[in-house]
């Protein structure tokens, strides 16, 4: 859709060369005190005038968060972080805006600089916007339509005063508060984020999505993303983001949980272009996210594509639980790592229920100093009759400084299953290249045209606007890595 | 117009080309021939800026600008089109794409407005059938699961799309049959014309009864040991190049 393509062409135009979201916006912020502790996680609820169980549900969390560690199993490295040098609550000081007309003028032109119109009559047509900035939700566009034929988009904090009762019911029921030390830290502390519930037998009548803009210092964003998609209903969600440069690491812990009944369809997209750090690896984000589906239903299926570009450290797992007979999970994925960035990400398929298949396909290009990982599991439990898994996972090398490494788990329980793994290694050839230039390509649309082939497989899962915008990210973020 | 003066060309520490000598004025097509190993397709790679060959000594001009000190991209933007011996395979890469893309280089390089996905696909469609290929070639990825006769045609539906006004023919003819072998002939004479030159290396009489050349050189041991008119082609088919590596 010409709107997003426009996304990246309008930045190009604002800032030159390297990364193209690094400004910074001038917002009179609102920040509760640095660090954190069961006065911050009250002061946080208290702001978003939760109720009681909901607090004591932060405060769980935050009290099993305390006795966890870090997790150190994944191929990162990165300076220890300091929790306590973090603002945890941060938004833009006027009132919470109740209409699109509320909003203040310098956000909508921030998010008009990014490509995204929060003004309806400007959107992009067919897509509706939640707009993230920094701790609060500061848009959502086209509610009226949707909620005509019963979707409910709203932020997750206005979901909490709105509908208590599918809050209560859903929230932390993928992902349990003490699932894992970053998932503990969100619970404790979540700030904002997407709510969508798309009730029995409807089909959304357009693409939802959630753009996030981490924007004030030292602050981490905590955000959490609640999707229920009830008996026949169905959705394609997709979430997009972006940060300022800054020379310190900023901190992104994000819980999104999926929920698919009978013959429910949800397809959740990111193209995650957080600041990766310079080409020195000052900077840049660490993105801790925890992202999980169950497939309860019958039938139900979910599907995660994800393009990640950005992030100093990506530690990601979008995962699948196939709990409904016959229910599919299926993860594609390019993760693309230049200079010093890190990338460990992956996939987890628990096939718990007979008939499930799951599909995954991973493609990661690695360039520069970085490192790239895949990291999945699938697991088959006892009663998983029949349950099949393809598995195909595919490394490109940019240069010989850089590292692709794959660590598949494959754990089998039922002698019916079928779990088939592939995967492949290789560079860009020298022939290639030269094949290209010598048609008047330049190295790097060359290297950005290959690249693109090598992941032609996950970039057509992507919706069509989506797609347009991953490919110009990925030959973006190669600027510079071949010489 | 294409001119060659003295050039050597060395791949690591070995002599490949040994002082070429040609010069080729524009509306003309001259056909390279010659033994395996004799550099004729080092000759086409050096005057396209492949790496890997260091030239020790000589020039090659192309209208008069030093076509060896720019990039290959450049290079194709002066207008040299390199139809390669061995076409290489980008998987994943659509063959439209891929070309749409070559051609809006170069149009860009020399400030001419791009061409849009729908202008581009007539004047494919146009030239694919102009050239007797099969629609999906289009649409198939870059020489991936083409046949060798294939992804010769394909090279020549890519020179007929970027309008080369020099084009370097690597044994574009080898393993065709006589049916592709004119297709390749149609192609390359569709360009003939006052601006358009071509260098056309091949083993084979037949490909010069249907593109029938200005001149003939002989390429031996990295030198230009005779040259002549199209009868020089046809004598090398009797005879061989046998006793040639002397002259
Ligand atoms: N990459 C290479 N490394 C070393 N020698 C090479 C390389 N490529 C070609 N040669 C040698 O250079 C000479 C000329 O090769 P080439 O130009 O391909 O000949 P032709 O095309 O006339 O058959 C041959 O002796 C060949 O073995
Ligand atoms: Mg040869």
């Amino acid at each position: 859709m010409a709107a997003v393509t426009e996304t990246i062409e309008t930045i190009d135009r604002l800032t030159d060369g390297g990364y193209k979201f690094g400004f910074e916006t001038n917002i009179e912020m609102d920040f509760a005190p640095k660090g954190l502790n069961e006065d911050i996680v009250r002061l946080i609820s208290a702001k978003k005038g939760e109720p009681e169980w909901l607090l004591e549900w932060r405060l769980k969390s935050y009290r099993a968060w305390l006795t966890m560690v870090e997790p150190n199993w994944a191929r990162i490295r990165h300076p220890r972080i300091d929790y306590q040098d973090l603002y945890y609550y941060a938004a833009p000081k006027r009132a919470a805006p109740k209409s699109l007309a509320d909003v203040d003028p310098e956000l909508i032109s921030m998010y008009d600089k990014l490509g995204i119109p929060l003004n309806e009559r400007a959107a992009l047509a067919g897509v509706a916007v939640d707009a993230v900035f920094d701790s609060v939700s500061v848009a959502t566009t086209f509610r009226e339509s949707l909620s005509k034929v019963g979707v409910i988009f709203c932020s997750i904090s206005e979901a909490v005063r709105e509908h208590p009762e599918l809050i209560r019911k859903y929230l932390g029921s993928v992902v349990p508060a003490g699932d894992n030390y970053f998932s503990a830290l969100n619970s404790a502390v979540f700030s904002d984020g997407s709510f969508v519930f798309i009730p029995r037998g409807v089909r959304c009548p357009m693409e939802l999505s959630t753009y996030f803009r981490i924007n004030a210092r030292n602050t981490g964003q905590f955000e959490r993303t609640l999707i229920i998609a009830e008996e026949g209903a169905s959705v394609s969600y997709l979430e997009g983001c972006t940060a300022p440069m800054r020379d310190e690491n900023q901190l992104h812990a994000a819980v999104v949980e999926l929920v698919a009944l009978d013959e429910a369809s949800i397809k959740y997209s990111t193209v995650q272009n957080w600041y990766p750090g310079d080409a020195q690896g000052r900077g840049g984000i660490y993105n801790f996210v925890t992202k999980r589906g169950a497939c309860r239903g019958r039938k139900s299926k979910i599907s995660w594509t994800q393009v990640e570009t950005g992030s100093a450290i990506t530690w990601k797992y979008p995962s699948c639980i196939l709990q409904g007979e016959g229910s599919s999970g299926e993860f594609y994925s390019v993760a693309l790592t230049n200079n010093y960035q890190q990338a460990d990400t992956g996939t987890k398929m628990i096939h718990l229920a007979p008939n499930t298949t799951s599909t995954i396909i991973s493609k990661g290009i690695s360039a520069g100093h970085s490192n790239n990982t895949y990291r999945g599991l699938v697991r088959i439990m006892p009663r998983a009759h029949g349950a099949r898994n393809f598995t195909q996972c595919d490394s490109l090398l940019i240069g010989n400084q850089c590292g692709a490494h794959t660590v598949p788990y494959i754990e089998s329980r039922n002698q019916s299953a079928k779990v088939e793994h592939e995967a492949t290694t290789s560079k860009i050839a020298d022939d290639q290249l030269f094949y290209c230039r010598s048609r008047g390509l330049s190295t790097e649309d060359a290297v950005g045209l290959l690249v693109n082939g090598f992941c032609r497989d996950v970039l057509k899962e992507l919706p069509m606007e989506f797609a347009v915008e991953a490919q110009k990210l990925l030959a973006v973020s190669l600027e510079g890595s071949v010489g | 117009m294409l001119e060659i003066k003295g050039l050597t060309a060395t791949i690591g520490d070995k002599k490949i080309l040994r002082g070429i000598n040609l010069i080729m004025p524009d509306g003309e097509i001259h056909a390279i021939m010659g033994p395996n190993g004799a550099g004729k397709s080092t000759l086409s790679y050096v005057l396209s800026g492949r790496e890997g060959y260091t030239v020790t000594g000589g020039s090659a001009t192309f209208n008069g600008q030093d076509i060896l000190a720019i990039e290959p991209e450049a290079r194709a933007a002066a207008g040299i089109f390199l139809a390669f011996q061995y076409p290489v395979e980008l998987p994943g890469v659509g063959n439209a794409n891929f070309i749409r893309t070559a051609v809006n280089a170069i149009r860009r390089a020399r400030g001419v407005p791009e061409l849009d996905a729908v202008a581009f696909l007539k004047e494919a469609r146009a030239a694919i059938k102009s050239l007797k290929m099969p629609d999906d070639m289009l649409k198939r990825n870059v020489n991936v699961g083409f046949s060798g006769g294939e992804k010769k045609r394909n090279e020549i539906l890519q020179m007929a799309l970027l309008k080369p006004s020099l084009a370097l023919l690597d044994e574009t003819d080898s393993g065709l049959d006589i049916d592709a072998l004119k297709i390749v002939a149609d192609g390359v004479n569709a360009l003939r014309g006052p601006a358009f030159s071509a260098l056309v290396i091949t083993h084979y009489q037949r490909l010069l009864d249907h593109i029938v050349p200005d001149r003939v050189h002989v390429l031996a041991a990295g030198q230009i040991v005779r040259s002549g008119g199209p009868e020089l082609a046809r004598e090398l088919e009797a005879h061989g190049y046998a006793g040639l590596e002397a002259a």
